[in-house]
């Protein structure tokens, strides 16, 4: 009897929290999903109430080729955002990996203090520094272009991915590099055959970050990018729900809020390993 | 040779305890500047693009800096400006305002997430990364998704509402104060809840076990041991959160921007947005930067509390 009663007790346990789970899970996905479907909706019906979230009338890719009709189209600043991720990831990656070798396996003056420094940069946020990025790209003759946006974006990620890699190199034994140095490995060989696969986890994780930084960032954008034909993804999109190609089209901004979630939930959903440990390294820092 | 020393690797971690880091390196130390040139693009990126800036800020702030024509200096004139700007004043009680209210919000959600998710059961991984998944989407992605969901004509809220016959008039909810404001709430917790979760998460995961066990031993009730042990076990977690929250919402402008663009009537102007309209609208690019710097003393005190709240021993560590 009491072992009947227990057992009731753990089922309705269960589906208490297994509703509690489902409904909570709806409430967190269910905008992501509305949106990725009412942007298959044709013109006509996206003009129609909201309900149901799905295409009526047939799936339809008409926001898609009207969200590519404004100003530079679509095309254009989704390649100017997959150039700035790009360049972001690659040359954070390089700065960060031979950074944090440097950190990791070398003594040489104003080390302690280069590594304060860059590590200290994430205690003032750059959205305080802006004005001055702005001149300081002016000067340079980087300003309205996208490689500027690289260098800032590449720079914020800095102090993250540079302390990232500087632990990665720190957990590899120094017995791998003296057995590597007696069969002659040079200092390239060293790095890039010995030491790079040993901390591949770390790079993906400082690249997935760097992507995703790249990829979302807005205001830096905003501010530095003037020319429609640099705008990148985030500020086209802001231009087009503020009415600045006129009347706005909420079916184009669901095409357009979609291409721009998309790749992330990917990378999120393929990487996530490697993405919960950057969160950790991040908070014990 | 990759797999080779992959394989020394795994032997050797696993016959020694992870190296302490060590000074001594192998080599002549004539040789140890080749780290100076590992670590020289590092520092060039950052004296560039951080280290000139944050000096700049300051230089310009006392400056009349208009974006064409000369620039002026006026000494502390900014400052003394800053001090009459009401509209800045209003905008910096504004981003407290939101602070405090998003961070509880946040909290009261994340917190019971953490809880619901923290223990590996059936589903549980799945539930983790549903809850997750607005985390990775961009401020601007959602803010530019939740601009469309609260629209009062072809949005989601108001219409389908009204569709269903729960309202007789559309209510637009980004007209007037409060339904805008937590709305822009609403958004934020569901965007950030669930990072917020994942770090509080790991602090849960980090208490003992036999702890909660020796608890229940002794009688204490589930409140008692929140109370007791949860709590206080958890404070460098709740701290980090807690500070990664304040940070990023004192910084709030993506989603005040697109969402409401300052209105309903001004009333929603954060720090960072007025600083933007008066650099790179008003293009008084000194004033700006005055503004900036008091922005930066703000931060730079509460990154300093953080150390101090991070740093602090823990009881039963």
């Amino acid at each position: 009897m009491a072992q009947a009663i227990s057992a009731r007790g753990k089922l309705a346990a269960r589906f208490a929290r297994h509703s509690t789970g489902i409904i909570a899970s709806v409430l967190f996905v269910a905008p992501i999903v509305w949106t990725a479907l009412s942007a298959f909706k044709p013109a006509a019906e996206a003009r129609l109430p909201p309900l149901p979230p799905w295409p009526t009338t047939g799936f339809s890719l008409e926001n898609y080729a009207t969200l590519n009709s404004f100003g530079d189209g679509l095309w254009a600043s989704a390649q100017n955002s997959i150039y700035v991720s790009v360049m972001t990831v690659l040359l954070s990656v390089i700065v960060s990996v031979l950074a944090g070798y440097g950190f990791s396996r070398f003594r040489f003056p104003f080390k302690d203090l280069f590594f304060v420094l860059i590590l200290s940069t994430i205690m003032i946020p750059f959205q305080s520094i802006l004005t001055p990025i702005f001149l300081v790209l002016t000067k340079l003759g980087l300003h309205n272009t996208l490689t500027g946006l690289v260098g800032v974006y590449v720079t914020l990620q800095l102090p993250f991915s540079i302390f990232m890699m500087r632990n990665a190199f720190d957990a590899v034994p120094r017995e791998i590099e003296e057995a590597a140095r007696m069969d002659g490995a040079g200092n390239a060989t060293m790095l890039l055959k010995v030491m790079l696969p040993l901390v591949w986890p770390g790079v993906v994780t400082i690249a997935l970050f760097a992507f995703l930084g790249a990829w979302n960032e807005f205001l830096a954008a905003l501010v530095l990018m003037t020319d429609q034909s640099k705008f990148t993804l985030p500020v086209m999109m802001t231009a087009l729900q503020s009415g600045r190609f006129g009347a706005i089209d909420w079916g184009a901004v669901q095409a357009g809020v979609t291409v721009m979630m998309v790749p992330c939930l990917i990378l999120f959903l393929a990487l996530q390993r490697f993405y919960i440990r950057g969160l950790m390294a991040g908070a014990v820092k | 040779m990759r797999r080779k020393y992959r394989q020394a690797m795994t032997t050797i971690t696993a016959t020694t305890t992870a190296p302490p880091r060590v000074r001594k390196l192998v080599g002549a130390g004539r040789r140890q500047w080749i780290g100076l040139l590992y670590v020289a693009p590092a520092v060039a990126l950052v004296m560039v693009f951080f280290v000139i800036p944050l000096g700049m800020t300051a230089w310009m702030s006392l400056h009349n800096w208009p974006l064409m024509g000369e620039h002026a200096f006026i000494g502390l004139d900014n400052y003394w400006a800053i001090l009459r700007d009401t509209r800045f004043w209003n905008a910096l009680k504004f981003t407290g305002y939101y602070t405090v209210i998003v961070t509880i919000a946040i909290f009261a959600i994340a917190f019971p997430l953490a809880i619901f998710i923290e223990k590996p059961r059936p589903f549980t991984n799945l539930y983790r990364t549903f809850f997750f998944m607005p985390a990775v989407v961009g401020f601007a992605s959602a803010s530019l998704l939740w601009s469309w969901l609260l629209n009062v004509d072809s949005g989601l809220f108001s219409p389908a509402a009204y569709d269903l016959g729960l309202i007789d008039k559309k209510f637009n909810l980004l007209a007037t104060f409060q339904p805008a404001f937590w709305s822009i709430i609403a958004m934020v917790v569901w965007k950030v809840a669930g990072f917020t979760m994942i770090i509080l998460m790991t602090g849960l995961q980090s208490i003992p076990q036999d702890l909660q066990e020796a608890a229940v031993i002794d009688g204490a009730g589930p409140f008692a041991r929140f109370r007791a042990i949860t709590l206080p076990l958890m404070r460098r977690t709740l701290a980090l959160a807690l500070i990664l929250s304040v940070a990023g919402s004192i910084l709030a402008f993506d989603q005040f921007y697109i969402i409401l663009r300052g209105g309903p009537r001004n009333q929603t102007l954060t720090a960072v947005y007025w600083i933007f309209n008066q650099s790179f609208v008003s293009f008084k690019l000194g004033y700006g930067a005055a503004l900036s710097m008091v922005l930066l003393v703000i931060l730079v005190a509460l990154s300093l509390i953080q150390l101090w709240l991070l740093r602090k021993p823990e009881g039963l560590d």
